[in-house]
């Protein structure tokens, strides 16, 4: 296959898991901002809950650049619309489809239709019509097509290479977004220590979960209190929970063993050497080490792992 | 220029309607012509409810299934339908004979043309073109002088424009030897009324064309550089924002063979190559829908973003196959087409079997006096123009106009051909107020390689807006379903 051909499905991927994860990313700070909520200190700007996706996405320094201060419009504004934020929903979708369509032939029409529903419909939204159908609506709405979109290819592809790079673009974002969304609880939302293990702290907690889909198997699962370590244990080490950094790291090794060949074994390597951090890695010691410590160690290696599948396939200089 | 598919699609549009134009379907007492009588009884039969509906079905699809042409200037991203009229383009098996007779023996004289003036000059030391209207052409590559091209073909693939005019005549408007496109609205088109109407084709007299890629394959695998058995063939595109992406995207997966853009692909020792997931892979045969000036920023154009470098000189160096070649483009000039009956006859002796729109050649005194005293019926041509550029329609111009071009062409004669108005045959077209005739052109794909061949068909574009003769589908041009009918 083409490198530019697995670069456009990789990022046709990475872009719809990106805008479904903005759009959890911000369904989990609207209901936290919902919340009784007092800032503790009023001119610490990062400290109200509309930074917080903002650090999260690595997109605080932009942001600021061009806006003073924060607000729910002009956060939401930037991340579901601003056509200069390439991380926005809107950007997303367009990169998506734009990739689709340069590759149509690697992809199902069913696919490329899918896709190009999407982004027509996107193309409808404004500001004022998402506010007045509610965030929620919309925010479910990108979920929902970034499913559709999935489902769409998991049930009309063909097993080919084409397949396992589209499979392994969704889950070094995915891996890359639940690590940013599960630190962002640990670290920001309660700026005073004296909240940690109150109410306030509990529905974070349980916010964080609906967001990434896993506050009811975590019911199922421990059918009890929600604890940061169990959070943890579902998010991180548990290989049943589809977004946890276990389960997204079982999906990338397994692919790259399909891709790769003896001239990509240092890729091949460090997938491995990742994969078994999670696989064999102990809940306590990574308690130990800091949990933020952990994931901003997590996030440096799996950044490393997405620049080296671009080196040995998707840009390789010659 | 780049070639795009609209310029491709430019039929020329200086036939104007002086006499009663010939109608492909109805004889001038009105009566069905033999050959429509199948599809005329069908037409009784239907309502006009089922063919609105169909009509509306077509439409859909075509968008769904995304077979658009880019607009040039508009926001980037937006795509057009070219419309697509029910009511198809007949040939009988006869008149189809004398047609394919006369382009394969039209190509290969071109073909033969193009091998010589970059090789012995044969024709020209032979007086029969004056050498400065070849070596003095900008469309004369220097190049590729002494080169050796696989097969010695250079147009693989060649789009020749057909008219109709007069009593029904076929005359050959002009042979598009670089980039032509528009077979995919031909294979599009029939899929189409298949899918709408697979009654109509149940008698089995329509002849197939949707064989059309895999002939297209074979040649383009027939002209490997070293006779490679199992030659890699790419098609290379300038990317998704050219107007004819679709076609490129088309044609390389009905092929099954990787669409390149220029960035896929570089050169090492005189190989091409492309970069895939595996490493680099060879490639024998580039069907390149890129043009000549664009191919190399080494050899051609430095500020090109769209080829390769090096290419050129892997080409040289026979290690790789251009399809079509460089330098096709001086057999397609306006000032070499009046030279091609006389290329059938020196390199075939034989009389040509389809004609020339007569033509005066300005740079010859007589016929330019003649010209100048007749502007106002007739149709001039800047040689090198293409897409419709330095052209003047004479019955269709103001005397300021006229006037402007009589100084142009005292001025530099040499740079015109003028040609008299003809009356392209019309065809029935739905339209908003019924069923009408309509202008109509055919442009059939002529394929070298093994041998000469081309799939029983074409693409037949129509003018939709009445008297109109422009068949251009940036101008409201669309396209019909073009049957050659089985003996």
């Amino acid at each position: 296959m083409l490198c530019r051909t697995a670069n456009e499905l990789y990022w046709m991927a990475r872009h719809i898991e990106r805008a479904e994860n903005t759009a959890r990313l911000l369904d989990v700070t609207y209901r936290t901002s919902l919340l009784p909520y007092q800032m503790q200190d009023a001119g610490l700007g990062w400290a109200d809950p509309w930074a917080v996706p903002l650090i999260t996405s690595g997109l605080a320094t932009a942001y600021y650049e061009r806006f003073s201060g924060v607000s729910t419009e002009s956060v939401l504004r930037y991340m579901i619309l601003d056509s200069a934020n390439p991380s926005s929903i809107f950007c997303c979708l367009r990169a998506a489809r734009e990739s689709a369509r340069s590759v149509r032939g690697a992809i199902t029409s069913e696919m490329y239709e899918d896709l190009n529903g999407a982004w027509i419909d996107m193309r409808t939204y404004d500001y004022d019509r998402i506010e007045s159908g509610g965030f929620s609506d919309f925010l479910d709405w990108v979920k929902m097509r970034s499913h559709l979109f999935r489902g769409v290819t998991f049930g009309t592809m063909l097993r080919d290479e084409a397949y396992h790079f589209i499979r392994l673009g969704t889950h070094i974002e995915r891996a890359d977004n639940t690590a940013r969304i599960l630190d962002t609880k640990y670290h920001i939302l309660l700026p005073s220590v004296t909240d940690v293990g109150g109410a306030v702290d509990y529905y974070q907690w349980q916010s964080l979960l609906t967001c990434v889909s896993g506050f009811e198997s975590y019911r199922k699962i421990y059918s009890d209190v929600i604890t940061p370590h169990r959070v943890a244990e579902l998010l991180v080490l548990r290989d049943d929970m589809p977004r946890s950094l276990h389960s997204c790291m079982n999906f990338i090794y397994e692919t790259l063993d399909l891709l790769c060949d003896q001239h990509s074994a240092e890729l091949s390597r460090q997938a491995g050497e990742l994969h078994a951090r999670l696989h064999y890695g102990r809940l306590d010691e990574m308690m130990d080490f800091g949990l933020h410590e952990y994931l901003v160690d997590f996030l440096e290696r799996i950044a490393g792992l997405g620049g080296e599948v671009s080196r040995v396939f998707l840009v390789p200089t010659n | 220029m780049a070639c795009t598919l609209l310029d491709a699609l430019d039929p020329g549009t200086e036939f104007r309607m002086s006499p009663p134009p010939y109608d492909e379907m109805r004889a001038d007492d009105g009566g069905v012509r033999a050959h429509y009588r199948a599809f005329a009884d069908w037409m009784d039969r239907t309502t006009p409810e089922h063919i609105a509906q169909k009509r509306g079905e077509a439409e859909r699809a075509f968008h769904r299934v995304g077979i658009t042409f880019a607009v040039y200037g508009e926001d980037a991203g937006t795509e057009r339908l070219i419309p697509f009229d029910l009511v198809p383009r007949i040939i009988p098996a006869d008149e189809w004979e004398t047609l394919e007779a006369g382009l394969k023996q039209r190509v290969r004289a071109l073909n033969m043309f193009l091998n010589d003036i970059y090789h012995e000059q044969a024709i020209l030391k032979a007086g029969v073109i004056p050498p400065e209207r070849v070596l003095g052409n900008e469309q004369f590559r220097h190049e590729m002088a002494g080169m050796k091209v696989a097969g010695g073909i250079y147009a693989h693939i060649a789009g020749v424009d057909v008219v109709r005019a007069g009593a029904g005549e076929y005359y050959v408007l002009e042979d598009n030897l670089r980039v032509p496109s528009g077979v995919s609205y031909m294979l599009e088109n029939r899929k189409m009324m298949m899918r709408l109407f697979p009654e109509l084709f149940a008698t089995r007299s329509i002849r197939p064309v949707q064989h059309y890629p895999d002939m297209l394959l074979e040649n383009l695998r027939a002209v490997s550089p070293h006779g490679e058995e199992q030659p890699t063939v790419a098609v290379l595109t300038p990317g998704a924002y050219n107007s004819a992406y679709f076609e490129h995207a088309f044609l390389a997966q009905q092929m099954g063979v990787e669409l390149v853009e220029g960035i896929d692909l570089f050169v090492q020792n005189d190989t091409v190559y492309m970069r895939t997931t595996r490493g680099p892979q060879r490639v024998h045969v580039i069907y390149r829908r890129v043009d000549d000036d664009y191919l190399d920023p080494l050899a051609f154009r430095p500020d090109s973003q769209l080829g390769v470098p090096g290419l050129f000189a892997a080409y040289r160096a026979g290690r790789v196959t251009l399809a079509n070649a460089i330098g096709t483009g001086v057999a397609d000039d306006k000032s070499i087409y009046p030279y091609v009956p006389d290329m059938v006859r020196f390199y075939l002796t034989e009389e040509p079997v389809l004609n020339n729109v007569p033509t005066y050649m300005l740079h010859r005194p007589k016929e330019c006096e003649y010209a100048l005293a007749h502007l106002s019926d007739l149709v001039v041509k800047e040689v090198h123009g293409a897409g419709g550029y330095g052209m003047l329609i004479g019955p269709a111009a103001s005397k300021a106009e006229l006037e402007a071009f009589r100084q142009r062409i005292l001025a530099a004669p040499h740079k015109y051909i003028a040609q008299p108005t003809l009356a392209l045959s019309t065809c029935p077209t739905f339209v908003d107020s019924g069923v009408a005739p309509r202008h109509i052109d055919l442009r059939p794909y002529v394929l070298s390689g093994t041998d000469i061949d081309l799939v029983p068909g074409g693409l037949t574009r129509v003018a939709l807006r009445e008297g109109s003769l422009v068949v251009n589908s940036s101008q409201g041009g669309g396209t019909k379903d073009t049957w050659v009918l089985a003996r």
